[in-house]
């Protein structure tokens, strides 16, 4: 028996050998997790408590729950301007992963090019092999904050390109980008007739202007997958829960897969769902506002110790430059001589080399020891 | 609005007060009420909260100290005396966990893995 060569061709994830560093050191302080540190908000959790006693514990619609689809549908209308109609247009997914694995099997020819901004989620470039698409990387860059550009897309030959994949706020950067910015990447797939796949799953996590989705923006609509979730804004990583927002065809073929695949999203986080959007909007504000403290802190001290770090604006990650050329080795030293765990930026893909990914998912006092223990090892 | 006070998690810092609740009871006469009872109570500065409750004692007061030793002293030489102070009953504060309405958070344990994309 052996593997079929789609997934052989797709390398383990570069995440994983620092996981498995990390895992070998005692007392280390981790700036390297891609996840909240705080537990979902407590009537979320309690709605999962009562749904499991009540029972509720059967398959629910493939495109999950009514009432969540309609209490989702008001969210992103309320918070992103985003009108979607919960009965045609909305798939609750098992977690965004799921929502970003159907917008790829569901719009992806054998051969199709996919065009993906990077760096970016680990997931983006194994989702679109495993679909049978190629991958076209389009650097962002440091001189750009980390931001698409038309002159990026254009330069990397993105127009040949059947899709685009954006991530906004993005994982690993923190880099966010405004309605105006993203006008000019909106103009360059309506030039293109490119598709779009929008991961923004850190939309309630942008600290200096508000979130713009670009399928609000002119003509997208119809070209745009929208992908969010719970597992950032709610701190709800565990309970799997995502949602993909298409037009009425497009949700369809995702529905199409995800029922054979998936039949439903898990119930009890369904449950909790409809509870964190009904009633945890001042959980999600004071997590937001932890994070942006954080973020500030991490922000003037990286200053001070004159490390050199764009202005990240979202989601709750730095990208700093790393002090040495080789960001692997320098993470690697780093860990083993302070305890202290960062993520190499290559392993975020094309773009990321001479980075760090610093997450300030991490409580404010461990925080501040990491930064001591960062700034006393490269001094 | 008689002043602001910060609420603070005593548990997270090195020097944690003792506090006790005291339920008091006392008896009555002529020419003293409640009000002169507890005119009197308030104005002992370890007394941080008094009220007079309904139930099976009178008035519930709170008390902080730097020991166990400095507020049982208090107690016993303070309030006890108090001619109309019929009994005393201290429990002390072993744990709070929420104070005017703001929960202390417990440390969740973090069982999140070390690194993760
Ligand atoms: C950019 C991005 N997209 C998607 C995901 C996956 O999220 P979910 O837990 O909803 O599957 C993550 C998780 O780290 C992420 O950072």
């Amino acid at each position: 028996m052996k593997p079929a060569d789609r997934v052989q061709q797709v390398p383990p994830s570069g995440i994983r050998r620092f996981f498995e560093l990390a895992e070998q050191r005692d007392e280390v302080i981790s700036l390297g997790v891609g996840e909240p540190d705080f537990p979902a908000p407590w009537a979320a959790r309690d709605a999962a408590i009562t749904s499991l006693e009540r029972g509720r514990t059967s398959y629910t619609a493939n495109r999950g729950r009514l009432e969540l689809r309609e209490a989702i549908a008001t969210h992103v209308e309320d918070n992103y301007d985003l009108a979607y109609d919960p009965e045609a247009e909305i798939v609750v997914t098992a977690g965004a992963s799921e929502g970003i694995d159907l917008a790829f099997r569901a719009l992806v020819n054998p051969g199709d090019t996919v065009a993906v901004a990077q760096p970016c989620y680990v997931s983006y470039v194994p989702g679109v092999l495993f679909a049978g698409g190629e991958v076209l990387s389009v650097p962002t860059r440091r001189r750009d904050a980390f931001k698409l550009t038309y002159d990026a897309l254009d330069a990397a030959g993105a127009g040949e390109a059947e899709m685009l994949v954006l991530c906004y706020p993005n994982n690993p950067t923190g880099a966010t980008m405004t309605g105006d910015e993203l006008s000019e990447v909106a103009e360059f797939a309506r030039e293109h007739d490119l598709t779009v796949l929008s991961d923004e799953i850190y939309a309630a996590l942008s600290y200096e202007h508000e979130h713009t989705s670009i399928a609000t923006l002119p003509g997208m609509r119809e070209r745009t997958v929208v992908c969010n979730g719970f597992s950032k804004a709610y701190a709800m990583t565990g309970l799997r829960l995502g949602y993909v927002l298409a037009p009425p065809e497009i949700a369809t073929a995702m529905n199409r897969v995800h029922q054979y695949t998936l039949l439903s999203a898990p119930t009890t986080a369904q449950e909790a769902a409809i509870e964190a959007l009904s009633s945890c909007d001042d959980a999600v504000a004071e997590m937001r506002s932890r994070y942006d403290r954080r973020r500030k802190l991490l922000l003037s001290r990286f200053e001070e110790m004159g490390l050199d770090c764009f202005r990240a604006t979202g989601a709750f990650y730095a990208f700093p430059e790393c002090p040495r050329e080789d960001a692997g080795e320098f993470a690697e030293e780093l860990l083993d001589e302070t305890g202290v765990a960062v993520v190499p930026g290559p392993a975020f893909g094309d773009g990321g080399e001479g980075h760090l990914r610093v997450s300030y998912a991490t409580g404010i006092d461990d925080l501040k020891e990491a930064l001591d223990r960062i700034e006393a090892f490269i001094s | 609005m008689r002043g602001y006070r910060a609420v603070v998690d005593w548990h997270r810092l090195d020097e944690e007060p003792v506090r006790a609740e005291i339920e008091l009871n006392v008896t009555l006469d002529h020419e003293t009420g409640y009000d002169d009872i507890a005119e009197r109570l308030a104005r002992f500065d370890p007394v941080e909260s008094l009220h007079l409750v309904s139930g099976e004692y009178d008035f519930m007061m709170e008390v902080e100290g730097e020991s166990m030793r400095e507020v049982s002293t208090f107690v016993s030489d303070k309030v006890a005396p108090v001619p109309e102070i019929t009994q005393t009953v201290t429990h002390y504060v072993m744990a709070t966990y929420k104070e005017q309405g703001i929960e202390f958070e417990s440390d969740h344990d973090d069982d999140r893995l070390s690194v993760s994309p």
